[in-house]
């Protein structure tokens, strides 16, 4: 299958999360340049790490209107599976895809360590492949991961079932420690922690090959003949 | 021509780390009176439009780019230049 990773200036785990594809899970993954236009050809789409226009006011704030971002989403609401990693997590909330915001963690400093989490919803199309309640190990590097909205919106998060992946022991003051959530319709997933860099045993963990292998299953069941 | 200056800043139920630690800096320079300190961000934009019309760019400049208003709010002042 065809995967999209989006390179927007600033973008610095596109390469990782292209590897982690093509290496990881044989899969044909490709960058695709932010003032492109079009993603019809791509089974899925992916927003990297990193500091997308150098967090200028605000980390996605300003890739949020990158070319790129119309087709994303249209690609969105078209059904297609979205996911945003770290910066692509902040940039999907600030283009209005995901609910809330990602303001600076409570403590003022960078995160960079492994994180404990919980999945919290496995039935999404990017957990399915996790046991209920499975607890992973994945790492974090943000300095704007402390996940906030209001109390209405994690009403409805929780309702929904849309909060994914929760921190065991929350490291920025994340709201209800939440590490990762889906839209309502369950086909954008925006999460802070980098499974991309978890696909290795020989770089520390696996367990972030759930994610991938997830939407891999849910492509898969997409596409089955009639 | 209109100037606007915006200020944008934290809403009060928002902790801000930053604005702690200055704080925490100035408290140290034994600045004791210091009660509160707000940090925030401030814009200057210049437009050529009329006053009715430069508040309502302004305006929709806040709501889409300058603030994000899940956490933020701001204010501005329009002046002729």
């Amino acid at each position: 299958m065809k995967f999209a990773v989006i390179q927007f200036p600033g973008s610095n785990c596109d390469q990782d999360l292209v590897a982690a594809l093509r290496d990881g899970f044989q899969q044909q993954a490709v960058l695709v340049d932010y003032r492109t236009a079009d993603l019809t050809d791509y089974a899925a789409v992916l927003l990297p790490g990193g500091f997308s226009y150098g967090d200028y006011l605000r980390g996605g704030a300003i890739a949020r209107f990158a070319p790129i971002m119309t087709a994303v989403r249209d690609f969105a609401a078209a059904g297609g599976l979205v996911i945003g990693i770290c910066n692509g997590f902040q940039i999907l909330t600030e283009a209005g895809l995901l609910p809330g915001v990602l303001q600076q963690n409570r403590s003022a400093n960078f995160i960079c360590q492994p994180a404990a989490l919980t999945v919290v919803n496995n039935q999404t199309s990017f957990t399915k492949a996790y046991q209920p309640q499975q607890t992973i190990t994945l790492p974090i590097a943000h300095g704007e991961g402390n996940y906030y909205c209001d109390a209405a919106t994690l009403a409805e998060l929780k309702a929904q079932r849309q909060i994914a992946f929760t921190y065991q022991d929350n490291p920025n003051g994340s709201v209800a420690d939440i590490a990762g959530i889906t839209n309502r319709a369950g086909n954008v997933l925006g999460m802070m922690p980098h499974p991309e860099r978890a696909v290795e045993a020989l770089l520390g963990s696996e367990d972030g090959r759930g994610v991938f292998q997830s939407m891999l299953q849910t492509l898969t069941e997409k596409v089955v003949p009639a | 021509m209109y100037r606007a200056k915006v200020y944008v800043t934290y809403k009060d139920s928002i902790l801000d780390p930053q604005a702690e630690a200055v704080k925490t800096a100035l408290h140290q320079l034994d600045f004791t009176e210091l009660q509160q300190l707000t940090c925030g961000k401030y814009f200057e934009l210049v437009l050529a439009t009329s006053k009715e019309k430069a508040a309502v760019a302004v305006e929709q400049m806040c709501q889409k780019l300058l603030a994000n208003v899940n956490m933020e709010s701001y204010r501005y002042e329009l002046e002729a230049c």
